[in-house]
């Protein structure tokens, strides 16, 4: 244990998704001995995220107004939706070129085990989108893993009665991966490749 | 650095820095083992399909000073792709891993490990209702632990079955004459599929009501959460036909 504010940085930086006890130290010692201007620049720039960067009410992608600017941008197609889990996601399938529609970010994926279920992703949000008649495709890029899969097959069963194809992103991602590593190339690829589902 | 070697089904992985996974498996002989594997997340890596939850496998480690290394892996049994096409199976295979993870240690439980295989083989052939296969590995998963339940004898004065009554705390069913405040009402059809889910015997339990079905796994749900601390997160996500 370090005395007061030390400690108290390398408790936040542990609590960072994959910084574990010994690399939230690192981090910290790291940061302590930077020249004083790059700490000040990342404060500034976490403050600056918080303030300026929220969700998309449509889409729940990040955005720095209502909408994002993909949903803002009127030359994209309202007539196919994509579905994944992370605003990352949607950066991983912008650098393919291969999908000129909109997005929906979930929020994550479905994982009882964490105590994630249906109720707690933006399905719900999703469900009220489609109700608009120009949507004819909704194509689901979940993580080619098996909770991906597995909420896939959640919205599929449950957008299928409402009459809009549903496609599935084609396989060529391995199933174990996360969908923002796959190649340009593969994800291009599994794009046109889709297969409908529903 | 020491190897070892042992079959595993994998419970659960968290995602670890850029692209790594840190997966937790209850193998055969060596009781829980938690093991980082490396480069799994990238779409190139050739053993991340095999250590996705529901696996099971054959697998080496090397012994490491806090968590042990995934080195190599090869598929015994391949559930996961077969539950997943079912919601209900998913969410029930989901309190299944999660009750193993809570339920054993690093002490060695090969009762437990085939109990588990057995259950998410039966998920994935589709075998009996998703929800049966989960109140009887629930069930089984508890006696293993040293909680099993009783559904026939009174608990305090073993006075012949059926009884009406099920004490939570006791894990027993009691006769009118033993029943303290608290216990809970039982229909002699749920008292029955207990026990056939107890003992395995799938031919009586698949004759059961759909109401002796729903008060049995409202009993083991709630037999379940009141042995295992904290509860299991997965339970209340489950899907119940
Ligand atoms: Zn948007
Ligand atoms: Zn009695």
């Amino acid at each position: 244990m370090y005395e007061g504010v030390i400690q108290e940085l390398i408790d936040e930086l542990g609590r960072l998704p994959g910084v574990g006890p010994k690399s939230a130290q690192r981090i910290a010692f790291y940061l302590l001995q930077a020249d004083a201007d790059q700490a000040k620049r990342l404060a500034e720039v976490l403050t600056e995220v918080r303030e300026r960067v929220r969700f998309c009410e449509q889409c729940g992608n990040v955005a720095e107004a209502e909408l994002c600017n993909i949903c803002r941008d009127p030359r994209r197609s309202k007539a196919s939706i994509c579905v994944v889990e992370e605003s990352k996601d949607v950066q991983a399938i912008e650098r393919t070129r291969e999908f000129k529609g909109l997005y929906h970010v979930l929020g994550g994926a479905i994982s009882p085990i964490e105590g994630i279920g249906p109720d707690n992703l933006r399905i719900k949000e999703l469900v009220s989108r489609l109700a608009d008649p120009d949507i004819k495709e909704v194509i689901i890029a979940t993580d080619p893993n098996l909770e991906g899969e597995a909420t896939a097959t959640y919205l599929t069963r449950m957008l299928s009665p409402m009459g809009i194809t549903i496609s599935r992103l084609a396989s060529g991602l391995p199933v174990g991966g996360d969908l923002e590593y796959a190649d340009e190339i593969t994800l291009g690829r599994a794009f046109e490749g889709r297969r409908t589902v529903s | 650095m020491p190897l070892y070697r042992d079959e595993a089904v994998v419970l659960r992985t968290q995602k670890l820095g850029e692209a790594d996974r840190i997966v937790t498996l209850l193998s055969r002989y060596r009781g829980q083992i938690r093991a980082v594997a490396k480069g799994v997340r990238r779409t190139a890596s050739k053993f991340g399909s095999r250590l996705e939850p529901f696996m099971v496998v054959d697998a080496q480690f090397y012994e490491g000073k806090s968590l042990d290394i995934v080195n190599q892996v090869e598929t015994i049994g391949s559930y996961g792709g077969q539950i997943i096409e079912d919601y209900g199976a998913f969410t029930a295979a989901n309190a299944m891993v999660e009750a193993a993870e809570r339920l054993t240690s690093e002490e060695s439980s090969p009762q437990q490990y085939l109990l588990l295989v057995g259950a998410l083989r039966s998920l994935a052939g589709k075998e009996h209702d998703s929800s049966l296969i989960l109140d009887s590995y629930l069930l089984r998963a508890l006696a293993i632990a040293g909680w099993a339940p009783s559904f026939d004898n009174c608990a305090r004065c073993e006075a012949m079955g059926p009884h009406s009554a099920f004490v939570m705390q006791v894990g027993s069913v009691v006769c009118q004459n033993c029943k303290p405040i608290g216990a809970v009402a039982i229909s002699t059809d749920t008292s029955d599929l207990l026990g056939a889910l107890l003992s395995g015997d799938w031919d009586l339990a698949e004759t059961a009501s759909d109401q002796a079905r729903s008060s049995a796994s409202g009993i083991v749900a709630a037999y379940s959460q009141w042995h295992i601390e904290r509860g299991l997160k997965s339970m209340p996500h489950v899907e119940r036909a």
